[in-house]
């Protein structure tokens, strides 16, 4: 088979040039995006928003909502919707904890992918093979992770010492890493509060202060999911599963085997997810503890238009704003405000050089509310704070639904042979 | 005046009971797997139920999940997939209590306003959903599954006694205030039973106006048209996003009603502790029941009677969530063989026009032969 035949599966209209990233043009956004910040910090006051605690808290509570949000890619890529990665995720919860407590927390990492996948196959096996409807089976896989999970605790923590039907004994730790000069180096010059520098060095010192080495393993696969999905013959042709699978079929593609490796993939992500969860975030399992999170990892991946790179930096937002409340945060969160208020006035003024004048009154008057409201307020509500991933992805479909592009053929029901 | 088919019956009935056995042998082996007993649970909890105290748990029970199972197969009819049940009936229940505290009426008009609130309440939050898709292209699916979680902590912000909640004293649970007498819902008293929500019987009796709505009227023909083909209904003359947006409106407000039996007969307040989850319970309903009223009314029963009839396992050393497995094996099992029935009645239809085909040309065969 001659790569040409292969790339012609994915017909997919090419995207112009001009919205392809390049790296520099990335890395000045970002900086950009820190000075924002940094301006926004001295004018509130609030210190603690690129804190080295406060990033290094970000990035763990990132790490689950960006490993679902992988887990959904995977999935969503090869055409097989996946809203049973909540329950995926507490599976992974779940195995994480009952191998991490016995036999050490890589093997709970390795269980937890396995309960995972276990969830990815079952999906795989009533979609793909069966042809049901993907949202009545994830639905269904959520139900069922719920009943199972509780149904074995009765039988496995409830009688290990330390545990109870509702929460595991403690696992142990995986290494963390800190890298001695550095660390303690970057922390000062955080603590010296100045324009910009603080605000780098506080980013940097949280991503070498106390970073677990599955949160790096974590991080690679982000670059990985490119590398793979984007780079080989085999992304190509999972992808065009996800497109047009007649047409991958007509070229030989066993579109079947590629939708049971994706979504076997995305349930193993959203059980490192859980893993996570339960053997790095918080040492044990509970019940619950998953709190909804494959849902915003849903939601990243779709703010992120269906990209890896979009996703994390979906993740990373929702990941930030929960570590902002987590740490004393009313008072960072209300800075926060400010930060909205100046990049509504940064879209206002571009909406007036492209002459369309009704969005820039819209965003005008939003952010004149909402510096009312951070000037008249001390601090904002924690409960406004948990909606905001979600209140974000709606405002985002709401407003761009028509420039995100979902992989053509997803969520559409696929038979063998249709092609014939 | 319809011929009446037998074999559609059959195969109608095939796929439900198909569904229940695989899932009842399933949950044995789950059983047995974990050195249980793989039958006496069923013995257990079919004892249970003929206790009239449960059995009046079970029909309330039931009354509040006919109406969410309701709301999704409305969605359903159309091709809409209302996950935000459980979001619109959540707010809904909360607005109703609070407007219901609020206010004091003499008794059918204070009954009236909270359903009425309830009602509009659930439609607007469902309608931002129908709004977004009709006018943005947003997935009802995903838009839904957002309002749930903005759902769950606008409520929680409501709650707080700074805005409208209310503190019982010695109780850590925050309520929304206890509506006055004139707004509960007579019930019906079992004696020594209990009592049944007299807003159960407006549920089953809604079944039958949404059997009404959709079979005889033009609306309903309209909306199952668009479900079933949107670019043939619009050439027909259909509005499909009006019917996407009246659609979503309705699913919400009956959506909304799901909280009225407990909150009309028997709780009076809404507070944290009201059950969640009923809008997932309701999908599982709707898709047992194949979106048909009397189909819901059975499936609701039976999940009802899951849910409530494991509660007592616990005594006899089983663990009561063999019931949410054997729920979620439910789900699983129903939509395989629905669909793995339907492929075998496409298959039978197919050889069946085929052998006829053959017949007639045989036929002009031998007439031409003559």
């Amino acid at each position: 088979m001659s790569t040409s035949t292969v790339s012609a599966v994915s017909a997919a209209p090419k995207k112009s040039a001009r919205r392809k990233l390049s790296v520099p043009v990335v890395l000045l956004i970002i900086a950009g995006a820190l000075a924002l910040v940094s301006l926004v910090r001295l004018i509130s006051g609030a210190d603690d928003l690129t804190s080295v605690g406060q990033v290094s808290g970000a990035l763990q509570l990132a790490i689950p909502i960006g490993l679902a949000g992988l887990g959904g890619l995977w999935a969503e890529r090869a055409g097989v919707v996946n809203i049973g990665l909540e329950g995926m995720m507490i599976l992974g919860t779940w195995f994480g904890a009952y191998a991490g407590y016995q036999w050490g927390p890589w093997s709970g990492v390795a269980l937890g992918i396995l309960g995972g996948a276990l969830g990815g196959l079952l999906h795989a096996i009533i979609t793909v093979t069966f042809g049901v409807n993907h949202i009545v089976s994830g639905v269904a896989i959520n139900i069922l992770a719920v009943g199972v999970t509780r149904y074995l605790s009765n039988f496995t923590f409830d009688e290990a010492p330390g545990g109870s039907s509702k929460q595991s004994p403690r696992i142990d730790e995986i290494t963390k890493i800190t890298i001695p000069g550095l660390s303690d180096w970057l922390r000062d010059i955080q603590g010296k509060h100045w324009f910009f520098v603080s605000d780098v060095a506080g980013v940097l010192g949280g991503l070498v202060t106390n970073l677990s080495l599955l949160t790096v393993v974590a991080l690679l696969l982000i670059p990985a999911t490119i590398w793979i999905l984007w780079h080989t013959a085999f992304g190509l042709r999972l992808r065009s599963c996800g497109e047009n699978p007649v047409a991958a079929e007509s070229l030989g593609v066993n579109v079947y085997k590629y939708k049971y490796i994706a979504v076997v993939v995305s349930g193993g992500l959203a059980g490192l997810a859980g893993a996570f969860l339960a053997i790095v975030a918080t040492g044990i399992y509970q019940e619950g503890q998953t709190g909804g999170r494959g849902y915003i990892g849903l939601a990243a991946m779709i703010f992120g238009n269906w990209m890896p790179g979009g996703m994390a930096l979906g993740a990373g937002l929702f990941g930030f704003t929960d570590s902002l409340k987590l740490r004393g945060g009313a008072e960072n969160v209300h800075a926060m405000l400010l930060l909205l208020v100046i990049l509504l006035m940064l879209v206002v003024f571009w909406q007036l050089y492209k002459k369309k004048y009704l969005p820039a009154a819209i965003s005008a008057v939003a952010a004149v509310v909402l510096f009312v409201w951070y000037s008249f307020t001390d601090e904002v509500p924690s409960q406004f704070v948990d909606a905001a991933p979600y209140v974000t992805t709606l405002l985002v479909l709401a407003l761009s639904a028509q420039r995100l592009r979902m992989p053509k053929a997803n969520g559409m029901p696929y038979r063998k042979g249709q092609g014939k | 005046m319809k011929k009446f088919d037998k074999d559609r019956l059959i195969l109608g009935l095939a796929g439900p009971v198909l569904a229940l056995v695989v899932a009842i042998a399933l949950t044995s082996v789950v059983l047995l797997a974990s050195g249980r007993d793989p039958f006496e649970p069923y013995t257990l909890m079919v004892e249970s139920a003929q206790y009239a105290d449960i059995q009046v748990l079970i029909l309330n029970q039931a009354g509040t999940y006919y109406l969410a199972a309701l709301a999704v197969a409305v969605g359903f009819r159309m091709n809409l997939f209302n996950i935000g049940v459980d979001g619109q009936y959540r707010l809904a229940a909360m607005m109703a209590a609070l407007v219901g505290a609020a206010v004091e009426l003499p008794g059918p008009l204070h009954i009236a306003l909270i359903v009425l609130v309830a009602m509009l309440t659930g439609a607007f939050w469902a309608g931002i959903a129908g709004v977004l898709k009709t006018l943005r292209g947003v997935s009802e699916v995903v838009s839904t599954i957002m309002l749930n979680a903005i759902a769950t902590s606008l409520i929680a912000w409501l709650i707080l006694t700074d805005n409208f909640g209310v503190q019982l004293e010695g109780s850590n649970d925050l309520t929304t205030g206890e509506i006055a007498e004139s707004g509960w819902f007579p019930s019906v008293s079992m004696g020594d039973g209990g009592e049944i929500y007299g807003f159960t019987f407006v549920a089953f009796a809604l079944g039958i106006v949404y059997w009404f709505v959709l079979n005889r009227t033009r609306f309903g023909f309209d909306l199952r048209a668009t479900g079933a083909s949107e670019s043939a209904a619009a050439a027909s003359g259909v509005d499909a996003r009006k019917m996407i947006l009246t659609a979503m409106l309705i699913s919400g407000g009956v959506a909304g009603l799901a909280g009225m039996p407990t909150l009309l007969g028997d709780t009076h307040t809404y507070s944290l502790s009201f059950p969640t989850g009923i809008g997932f319970t309701g999908i599982t309903i709707a898709l047992l029941g194949r979106n048909n009223p009397v189909g819901i009314f059975f499936s609701a029963l039976l999940i009802a009677f899951l849910d409530k009839a494991s509660a007592s396992l616990d005594q006899y050393g089983y663990e009561k969530e063999i019931a949410t497995i054997m729920q979620g094996l439910i789900v699983i099992a129903v939509v395989v063989s629905y669909e793995l029935v339907r492929r075998y009645g496409l298959r039978r239809q197919q050889q069946k026009v085929g052998e006829e085909l053959a017949a007639a040309a045989r036929k002009n065969r031998e007439e031409v032969a003559a």
